[in-house]
C-alpha cells in the first residue's frame, strides 16, 4: 500500500485535490476562514449570472479550440505519416515541437505582435491593399483566444493522431481499394475509424487543459475573451475569497470531467473504436 | 483453354533497381497457378502488378481481354488475400466478409447477410459472424480473408504467401482445402509461395521466377521432373549435380559421368538443350538405390563410401562420395522392416538408371 507510487499520488494529486474542495464548503469571513461546511459559495455560482457566463463561454473557447486545432493537426499528421519517408520522420516530428522551445508567455506575446492594430498581420494586408483599415476582431476577444490556443496546442493534438495513423496497417488500405473501394472511400471506412483513438485522445488533450487556460485570455482575450480561470484567480488572489475560487474550480473540474466521460461513451457508442 | 491474364513484356523499375524482366505469361480460366522463387526474385511484383498495386513500367497486362494500364485497383475483376491476411480491426467477422458489398445497390440487406452467411459457410465459419476480428486464430483470419474475397466473385483470387504465417499442420490443412475450394468455386486462384513443396502439392502450373525472370513455366511433375536448368532444379527439391562430358548421339547424348560411368541419355532428358562438351548431369536423391549384402542389380552401379548418414524416421538421407566428384552425393533410401543401415565410412553400392538423369550445360 504504502509504496513510492501511492505517497506520490497521494501528495501531489489527492492531497491538493482534497484541499480545494475541502476550501470550496468554507466561507471567507471578510479577513478569516470560517470553516463550517456549508454549500453557500455553490448557491452564490448558481445565483450569480456571471459564473455562470464565463464558465459557459469557457466551454465554448475550449470547444471551438479543441475543434480548430484536431481539425488543422489532422491533415498535417496525415501527411506526416503518409507521404514522408520514413527516415524523415523523426525530423518532421522535431520541427513540429520547434516552437516548445521559447516559453508559453512568449508564444502569447508573439500573437499579440501577430494580431495587433499595428500587428504583422494587419501591417502585411494593408501593405498588400487588401484591407482598407486594420481589422479589429483578431485581438482582445474570443477569436484572439482561439487563435493563440488552437497554435499553442496543435503538437498535442498532431502527435497522438500520428501515433494511431502509424499504427494503421498499410495493407489494410491496400484491401480496402482492392475490395472494390476508391482512395476516397477507403479513407473515409478504414483510415478514419482506425485514428479515431488518436482523435479521441488529441480532442481531450486539448480540450481538457483549455478549460483552465489562464495566461492566453488575460493577455489577448480583452474584457469580452475572458475565462473561468481568471475568475478563479481573481477570487484567489484580487478579492482574497479562496473558498469561492475554490468552489468555482471544482465546478470547472466536475464539468470537466462529465463533458470529457459523455464524449468518450459517446464515441464508444456511435463511433464504435475498438481497441 | 481460355487465357484470363496475359502478361506480354511486363518490366518493372524501382529507381535503378530491375524488379520484373521481360515477364511473358499467360494464365488460363479456372486454373490453380503458382508464382514459385526465392524472396527477392519479384513473385510478389508480380502479383502486386496484376492486382493494380503496382504499375508495370513497360509491357502489356491484359486481364479477361482489357488492357489494365491504368486502370486502379478497385476497378479490377481480381481480389487479394493479404500475407498480413489485412482483416480490418474495427469490424466484425461479417462486417469484415461483407466490406466489398457495400456498393452492390442491387442487393437488399438481406440478401447481403445471406452471401456472408454463404461465404462464412464456404471456409468452414459458420457461426463466426458476430466475432471480433482481434479474437481470430491465424487460419480463421486468413478464412476470413478468403471469404472477404470470394464473396465478390472475382474473376482471379491472388494469394500473397496466405499460408507462410501458419504452423505446420495448419498450413497442410489450408492446403488442402484452399486446393478443395478452388475446385469448387472454379476460378483463377494465383499463389506466391517461397515454398516449393506447397506450390508442388496445389498447383495446376507454376511459374518459376528468379532475379525478376521467369524461368520455367511447367505443371508440377515436368517441373520436378525435368527443370530447364540448375538453377531451376536446385530449387525444386534436393537434386546431384556431377560433372560429366557430353558427345551428341542419334536421338540425345551420351554422357561420360564422373563417378559413375557412361549413359545414352534421350533428348527429353535435356530440357535445356543438349550440350556437347563439359555438362552437368542432375539426379534426384530418391531416384538412386543402395544395394546391401551383395545384392544384384540389373543396371548400372557405381562404387563409393559413405561420408554421412542422417536418420529422418520414414528416410535415411546418405551422403555417399564417389572418386572424381567432389561434392559428395546425396541419396535417400526409406526405411523398410529388416533393411539395414549403412554407418560412416561403409563402402556404398550405388543402383541408379539413365533414365532418372536430366543432363543441362556445365
Amino acid at each position: 500500500m504504502v509504496s513510492p507510487p501511492f505517497i506520490y499520488a497521494l501528495l501531489l494529486l489527492a492531497a491538493p485535490m482534497g484541499a480545494i474542495l475541502l476550501f470550496s464548503f468554507w466561507t471567507q469571513d471578510f479577513l478569516t476562514l470560517d470553516t463550517t461546511l456549508t454549500l453557500n459559495n455553490y448557491r452564490e455560482f448558481v445565483e450569480e449570472p456571471l459564473y455562470g457566463v464565463l464558465l459557459q463561454r469557457s466551454l465554448i473557447i475550449a470547444a471551438m479550440v479543441t475543434l480548430v486545432t484536431v481539425v488543422l493537426a489532422f491533415p498535417i499528421a496525415y501527411f506526416v505519416s503518409f507521404h514522408v519517408a520514413p527516415e524523415r520522420k523523426s525530423l518532421w516530428l522535431f520541427l513540429i515541437t520547434i516552437p516548445f522551445w521559447t516559453s508559453y508567455l512568449v508564444r502569447v506575446f508573439l500573437w499579440k505582435v501577430i494580431l495587433g492594430f499595428n500587428g504583422v498581420l494587419n501591417s502585411g494586408l494593408l501593405g498588400l491593399g487588401l484591407i482598407d483599415e486594420p481589422l479589429t476582431f483578431i485581438l482582445y476577444n474570443a477569436n484572439a483566444v482561439v487563435i493563440t490556443l488552437a497554435h499553442a496546442f496543435a503538437p498535442f493534438a498532431i502527435l497522438p493522431i500520428f501515433v494511431a495513423l502509424e499504427r494503421i496497417d498499410r495493407s489494410l488500405l491496400e484491401a480496402g481499394q482492392d475490395l472494390g473501394e476508391s482512395r476516397l472511400m477507403t479513407f473515409w471506412r478504414v483510415t478514419l475509424p482506425l485514428a479515431t483513438p488518436g482523435i479521441v485522445a488529441a480532442v481531450l488533450i486539448v480540450f481538457i487543459p483549455t478549460i483552465g487556460d489562464y495566461v492566453t485570455p488575460r493577455l489577448v482575450g480583452g474584457p469580452n475573451g475572458l475565462m473561468i480561470a481568471n475568475m478563479i484567480q481573481t477570487q484567489f488572489l484580487k478579492l482574497n475569497n479562496a473558498p469561492m475560487g475554490a468552489a468555482l474550480a471544482v465546478i470547472a473540474m466536475v464539468s470537466v470531467s462529465v463533458i470529457a466521460l459523455v464524449f468518450v461513451w459517446l464515441n464508444r457508442k456511435w463511433l464504435r473504436v475498438k481497441q | 483453354m481460355t487465357p484470363i491474364i496475359t502478361l506480354t513484356g511486363v518490366q518493372k523499375y524501382y529507381g535503378d533497381y530491375h524488379a520484373l524482366r521481360d515477364v511473358d505469361l499467360t494464365i488460363n480460366e479456372g486454373e490453380f497457378f503458382s508464382l514459385l522463387g526465392p524472396s527477392g526474385c519479384g513473385k510478389t511484383t508480380l502479383l502486386r502488378t496484376i492486382a493494380g498495386f503496382e504499375n508495370a513500367s513497360d509491357g502489356v497486362v491484359m486481364l479477361g481481354g482489357a488492357d489494365m494500364a491504368g486502370v486502379p485497383p478497385n476497378k479490377r475483376p481480381t481480389n487479394m488475400v493479404f500475407q498480413s491476411y489485412a482483416i480490418f480491426p474495427h469490424l466484425n467477422v461479417a462486417e469484415n466478409v461483407a466490406f466489398g458489398l457495400r456498393r452492390r445497390s442491387d442487393l437488399s440487406k438481406q440478401a447481403k447477410a445471406d452471401l456472408v452467411d454463404e461465404a462464412l459457410d464456404m471456409v468452414g465459419l459458420q457461426g463466426f459472424g458476430g466475432r471480433a476480428a482481434h479474437a481470430l486464430s491465424g487460419g480463421q483470419r486468413q478464412r476470413v480473408a478468403l471469404a472477404r474475397a470470394l464473396i465478390l466473385k472475382p474473376k482471379v483470387l491472388l494469394l500473397d504467401e496466405p499460408l507462410s504465417a501458419l504452423d505446420k499442420k495448419m498450413r497442410e490443412q489450408m492446403q488442402a482445402e484452399l486446393r478443395r475450394l478452388q475446385r469448387q468455386v472454379g476460378i483463377t486462384f494465383i499463389l506466391v509461395t517461397h515454398d516449393q513443396e506447397e506450390a508442388l502439392i496445389m498447383s495446376d502450373r507454376i511459374a518459376v521466377m528468379f532475379d525478376g525472370r521467369i524461368a520455367q513455366v511447367a505443371d508440377p511433375q515436368t517441373l520436378y521432373r525435368r527443370p530447364v536448368n540448375r538453377q531451376v532444379a536446385d530449387f525444386i527439391g534436393v537434386m546431384n549435380f556431377l560433372p560429366a562430358t557430353s558427345t551428341a548421339s542419334e536421338d540425345g547424348v551420351d554422357v561420360q559421368i564422373a563417378g559413375f560411368g557412361a549413359a545414352s541419355v534421350a533428348s527429353e532428358q535435356c530440357p535445356g538443350g543438349m550440350p556437347t562438351g563439359d555438362a552437368s548431369v542432375g539426379i534426384r536423391p530418391e531416384m538412386m538405390t543402395l544395394l546391401f549384402d551383395g545384392q544384384p542389380s540389373e543396371g548400372a552401379v557405381a562404387i563409393g563410401t559413405v561420408a554421412e548418414r542422417y536418420y529422418y524416421g520414414d528416410m535415411t538421407y546418405y551422403e555417399v562420395e564417389f572418386e572424381g566428384v567432389s561434392e559428395p552425393v546425396t541419396l535417400s533410401m526409406k526405411n523398410l522392416v529388416g533393411r539395414p543401415v549403412l554407418e560412416r565410412g561403409d563402402a556404398a553400392r550405388v543402383a541408379w538408371d539413365p533414365r532418372a538423369l536430366v543432363v543441362f550445360e556445365a
